[in-house]
């Protein structure tokens, strides 16, 4: 009796070990930060989409606690499982390193998508921030929101903040095409990311500028101190907001009418990208080179390119508009 | 308490030592000339809606420095306030956007218990277990903020999940005036009493100042060590919620740094960071110092590294005179002892 059993046992084993190379489905796996994340939800949800539209299998796994460690004892078991490739929000850019090159080594290709790995323990990144398109849709945001004249300012983090500045820079020059003429820039201020300094730094935006009608907020903290004032102070309709905002936070502010809508990078899409990126890598299509393209299903073409670690990236695209048509359905996710 | 030092004569006093009794007076003068400065710069300095905003946004930061102040006075330092008041805040919006129905009072007395909680815990291991008050506070700064990102299971609560009465607290006026102010002018009077009209309130001095002497008579300096903390930590608790409700959102890095604002607002009010001095009245100085600079510079339109630099030097001068002040006052104080 025991030994027909274990009879059958290996024969099933022998089975899978043939049946698996050979089998005609391959499977995707996708290692979020941490469990009970409902951002990466988002992002796993839309990955499992774009494998599932490409026929492949999807894994969707998740530490309990944001490590590197428990990161690094999930990639070993998708190794010994033989997925095509391996989606990751690293814990770490550089303890991965070791298990991700021994992956690659056995022919997983690896996708970051959020939170980046170094270059070399991966083969391409999805960036979810596009800097030239979020510094430019803020200010066309401000353009329509003012119907086209009068003051704006900016409300930004620290003054060394890397993102802000690189955002700032790419409003001025979007701000220097004639359409804008009428729209003039009377101040960056910077919150520091403190909701208290943020506070005072809106309360002072319009006390110093009369005229002001936008306050363009490209940060979370500011955004959300900024939207609280111009409620408490009645504004709405009066001085309008926009900016980088978290859903939740922004709920309110959104739904009151004093921020009419605003941005940040849609969690669903960056999965779904990271998805498409996978199987294209597995299947050979890109090699995860500069300047190669790939097709991500709804979102169209996508370029691979050179990313400021000295890897490449995938750009996602223009942020995700956030407004009173689908806050309900974001304000629980993140 | 005896009260025979004014009726003593006192043969000399350099002006220096004048000045020194009325360094609060000097402080004044100082928060004036940038207040008049900032009013030529940007003529909506003085008007009822920016002294509105100033008060109302220095009155958390005032609260919490009359804690400060007690335990600066007893040789102490708590570094574990800014984590106390985020994990207060956090249990109090988790309540409200939970029960909605919760009255706003119970919110504050939620968060005040547990502020007490934390600051007792501060208090044991600094008082019974005789660990440094910057090591043990320190730690407990950890721990509480830990424990803001385990309760909240590293969520945070938003505007849209907060109930409009317990927003309404913080933006509602009595009288035509914020309740925050008012609330603040209650806490300075109180503290005003308590420091100088009370027993507690003097031995808490008297620890300060001299431990051994304080101990040969009587005191229990262990009890007084612990209560001050404990007041604190139930202030930062009480102030937790006044945050939250405030700026509509609890997070689990809300008022992270903020301890070194509220020491800050001491060191520049004039309580000695070696213990047994500091009044209530050069607290308040030193808060409305820092709130008029928060409020001040960025309506002064200048570009924002000179506004650090000058937020700077402000403190560092405000510091200079403290330091010389006390000085002076200690050698004529010298100076007049007959031998």
């Amino acid at each position: 009796m025991g030994k027909r059993v274990s009879l059958l046992v290996l024969l099933l084993v022998f089975g899978c070990l043939v049946a698996a190379p050979a089998g005609e489905v391959k499977k995707y796996a996708f290692i979020f930060k941490s469990t009970g994340n409902p951002f990466g939800e988002k992002l796993m949800e839309g990955y499992k989409t774009a494998i599932e539209e490409q026929g492949g299998e999807c894994i969707l796994r998740a530490p309990d606690l944001p490590t590197a460690e428990a990161q690094i004892a999930i990639i070993e078991e998708l190794i010994a499982q033989r997925v095509a490739a391996i989606g990751l929000s690293a814990n770490d850019p550089d303890a991965l390193q070791p298990v991700l090159r021994k992956a690659m080594r056995a022919g997983i290709r690896i996708v970051t998508a959020d939170s980046a790995t170094n270059a070399a323990s991966r083969d391409v990144h999805i960036n979810q921030a596009d800097p030239e398109l979020i510094g430019r849709v803020q200010v066309q945001a401000a353009y329509e929101m003012a119907k086209g004249k009068g003051d704006i300012a900016v409300l930004s983090a620290t003054s060394q903040a890397t993102n802000q500045n690189i955002w700032i820079e790419w409003m001025r020059k979007e701000l220097n095409n004639p359409r804008y003429e009428e729209l003039r820039l009377r101040k960056v201020a910077y919150g520091d990311d403190l909701r208290d300094k943020s506070t005072s730094e809106t309360e002072a935006l319009l006390k110093t500028f009369p005229n002001l009608k936008v306050i363009i907020a490209p940060t979370t903290v500011g955004i959300a101190a900024a939207g609280k004032v111009l409620t408490d102070k009645d504004l709405a309709g009066k001085v309008f907001l926009t900016g980088l905002g978290l859903p939740s936070e922004m709920a309110e502010y959104i739904q009151n009418g004093v921020c009419p809508w605003m941005y940040l990078w849609n969690p669903i899409d960056l999965g779904y990208l990271a998805g498409y990126a996978a199987v294209a890598l597995s299947n050979e299509t890109i090699s995860g080179h500069q300047n190669e393209s790939l097709v991500a299903g709804h979102l169209g073409e996508k370029q691979v390119v050179e990313a400021s670690d000295g890897g490449t990236e995938i750009m996602l695209g223009a942020p995700f508009r956030f407004d009173k048509s689908n806050i309900d359905e974001w304000k629980s996710v993140y | 308490m005896s009260t025979h030092a004014d009726t003593r004569v006192i043969p000399k006093e350099g002006l220096l030592a004048k000045f020194g009794k009325f360094r609060e007076i000097g402080l004044l003068v100082f928060i004036l000339v940038i207040m008049i400065f900032t009013q030529w710069k940007n003529p909506n300095f003085f008007t009822f809606e920016n002294l509105d905003d100033l008060l109302a946004n220095a009155s958390i930061l005032g609260i919490l420095a009359l804690g400060m102040m007690l335990v600066i006075i007893i040789r102490g330092i708590d570094l574990s306030i800014g984590a106390s008041l985020a994990l207060s805040g956090m249990i109090a919006a988790l309540t409200v956007s939970n029960f909605p129905e919760t009255p706003p009072l119970l919110a504050l007395l939620i968060g005040t218990l547990v502020g007490l909680a934390c600051g007792s815990v501060v208090g044991v291991v600094v008082a019974v277990l005789g660990v440094l008050p910057i090591i043990a506070s320190l730690g407990m700064m950890y721990v509480f903020r830990g424990l803001t990102y385990i309760v909240s299971g590293r969520r945070w609560v938003s505007a849209y999940q907060m109930p409009d009465a317990f927003k309404d607290m913080a933006t509602g006026r009595f009288l035509g005036i914020r309740h925050y102010i008012i609330i603040a002018a209650v806490f300075y009077l109180l503290f005003y009493y308590f420091t100088n009209h009370t027993r507690t309130g003097r031995r808490i001095y008297a620890v300060g100042s001299n431990p051994e002497s304080a101990a040969i008579s009587g005191i229990h300096a262990k009890r007084l060590t612990w209560l001050t903390y404990a007041i604190m930590g139930g202030l930062s608790g009480f102030c937790g919620v006044l945050w939250v409700a405030k700026f509509a959102s609890a997070q689990g890095d809300t008022a992270s740094g903020y301890e070194m604002n509220v020491i800050a607002a001491c060191v520049l009010g004039g309580v000695s960071i070696v213990g047994g001095s500091g009044k209530v009245g050069g607290v308040l100085l030193g808060t409305l110092l820092l709130g008029t600079l928060n409020n001040a510079l960025p309506m002064i339109n200048m570009s924002v590294f000179w506004q650090n630099a000058i937020q700077g030097a402000i403190i560092l001068v405000a510091i200079l005179v403290n330091t010389l002040v006390k000085r002076n006052v200690d050698r004529s104080n010298l100076a007049r002892r007959p031998i």
